[in-house]
């Protein structure tokens, strides 16, 4: 057990090089949120209720595109070079190897909420979480769920090739009808429905009460019923496709 | 057959994908110590095989045991002991050489010094250049150094050399051979003749998933019974015959030749090398002109 946890640590410290070492990837992850941030702030300059959407609409954003995004584009990838066969084929345990490359879209996540938590606080006037255990939650809950939706959806991705297209035909469109950008009361019916459907609303949903209007996590109980079927979808979709070798293998 | 148990032992394997029947009833054994090559062209089974054995793929039927394991089970201990060079397999792009093997050293339980592995598969040069700015006889290299920084007993080598120059090839030939040293066991599949011959205790040709011929390189070509007497006659036509015992021929000829008071030209007795038998075994899929085929000639061409 002692074992299976520092091989773990190992192969997570070996990612996050990694990452480091992919300087336009790093900067995408990080710097594209803030970005949003930026110019949305700009753009509802001086109108706190806009304001108050976009800030845990960003952080929303910024937990799919570190582990929904970043996990089928990152699971694709390797699965084409073959370095998932080839890990397949060492003593390294399956949970270790797994393991330190969710790490690693956790720490990414993780990062990215904090930026925009500070951001919120410094510049466009949202003050600290009123909620941090609801916020734990939501943040906990929909890393777990987006990122095994993410695995699954590298499941569906036919080489890396295709991996941009297929992972932005649904991460923009989900961020788009979600409430990223504005307040989903105001969009046509039938979207807003699609988007009740999808589990990044409700995590937007449990973030604002976290963040910003105080609303706690009892009354968004069926947000997070919502998002926890989806991670149970998620992670048995994750399971089942798994796929050690290229398409052109197998 | 060594007396020691086999590192490898296959009985009646049979693999099926659909309709394809990729494997059609191998045995073979590989003794402790013992380098097995496994020859054919594309498509033969050998890969499959291959990848039964390192636990990648499931089998039809058929017993298999690998180090006493049954390689399906895919035990902790099995992949401890042994080694794989698969025959594509990528790499992190930003990971340095060095980096690597050491990383890779971590999972296995008495892992050989990493710097010795560098030099070993020649990367000193290269071990801090990342595995991107590396060329393919380079990457190749340091699919050589991962597969033995471990130390295994059992070392897979699926084409080990395909795309080498031949002052590669060589350096591959001589880190296999120090394995060889060592007492290990390795198992290597190739298109090339002369890397079988050069390399193998033992070889097997594969044909369409089963063995057309088994036995050590040498005797593979000269364990046949077969020679090849060519002469020119008295027209100065080259004559050509193949026979079991060349001796009443050579009488024939050589009487014949001090009858009419003339030298036996061009005269030659040949046992057939392991590339005629591997093209007159192989020669099926030639005729057919199917892809088979043109992997077939691409080897010989290579060899």
């Amino acid at each position: 057990m002692a074992e299976a946890a520092a091989l773990t640590w190992r192969q997570y410290r070996l990612e996050r090089r990694m990452f480091w070492r992919n300087p336009s990837a790093a900067f995408f992850n990080f710097f594209l949120p803030l970005l949003f941030l930026a110019l949305f702030g700009a753009i509802f300059g001086g109108n706190q209720q806009n304001l108050d959407v976009i800030v845990p609409g960003i952080a929303g954003m910024a937990i799919m595109s570190t582990t929904f995004s970043a996990l089928a584009m990152n699971i694709t990838f390797l699965r084409e070079q073959g370095v998932l066969k080839r890990m397949r084929g060492t003593p390294l345990p399956t949970g270790a190897y797994l393991g330190g490359i969710a790490a690693n879209a956790v720490t990414n996540a993780t990062i990215q909420i904090t930026l925009v938590i500070v951001a919120g606080r410094l510049f466009f006037n949202i003050g600290w979480p009123k909620d941090w255990p609801e916020l734990v939650v939501f943040v906990v809950t929909g890393v777990v769920c987006l990122a095994s939706l993410g695995v699954a959806w590298s499941h569906v991705i036919p080489n890396f090739d295709a991996a941009p297209a297929y992972v932005n035909i649904v991460f923009l469109p989900t961020i788009f009808i979600s409430g990223v950008f504005y307040d989903v009361d105001n969009i046509p019916p039938f979207l807003r429905d699609i988007a009740q459907a999808l589990p990044l609303t409700h995590i937007i949903d449990g973030l604002s009460g976290a963040l910003v209007t105080g609303r706690g996590l009892q009354d968004n109980m069926s947000a997070l019923g919502v998002i926890l079927v989806w991670t149970v979808a998620g992670i048995v979709l994750a399971i089942r496709g798994f796929s050690w070798e290229s398409r052109r293998d197998a | 057959m060594s007396s020691a148990a086999p590192a490898i032992l296959v009985r009646d394997l049979h693999k099926r994908y659909g309709d394809h029947h990729a494997v059609r009833g191998l045995d073979f054994e590989v003794a402790p110590g013992e380098v097995f090559g496994l020859l054919g062209p594309n498509g033969a089974g050998k890969t499959t095989t291959v990848e039964i054995l390192e636990g990648y793929r499931t089998r039809t039927s058929g017993i298999v045991s690998v180090l006493g394991h049954d390689p399906q089970q895919r035990s902790r201990e099995l992949r401890e002991r042994m080694g794989i060079v698969l025959q594509s397999t990528g790499m992190y792009r930003h990971i340095a050489v060095r980096e690597a093997i050491a990383h890779w050293a971590r999972f296995y339980p008495r892992p050989r010094d990493v710097d010795e592995v560098v030099d070993l598969a020649g990367l000193r040069e290269k071990a801090d250049a990342y595995a991107r700015t590396l060329s393919g006889g380079q990457l190749r290299r340091l699919d050589f150094a991962l597969a033995l920084v471990g130390d295994p007993e059992l070392i897979f080598l699926d084409e080990p050399t395909t795309g080498f120059d031949p002052a590669a090839r060589r350096a591959a030939w001589d880190v296999i051979r120090s394995l060889q040293d060592l007492g290990k066991t390795v198992l290597l599949t190739t298109h090339y003749l002369d890397e079988a011959q050069a390399l193998c205790d033992r070889v097997a040709i594969v044909k369409e998933g089963r063995f057309v011929a088994e036995g050590p390189p040498a005797s593979l070509g000269a364990g046949s019974t077969r020679y090849r007497v060519t002469w020119r006659d008295e027209d100065g036509a080259l004559q050509t015959r193949e026979t079991d015992d060349p001796t009443a021929l050579l009488h024939q000829l050589t009487s014949a030749a001090l009858a009419r008071g003339e030298r036996l030209r061009d005269l030659s007795v040949t046992r057939p090398t392991l590339e005629d038998v591997y093209l007159e075994l192989t020669a099926e899929a030639v005729a057919a002109g199917d892809e088979t085929a043109a992997e077939a000639e691409e080897a010989t061409a290579g060899g």
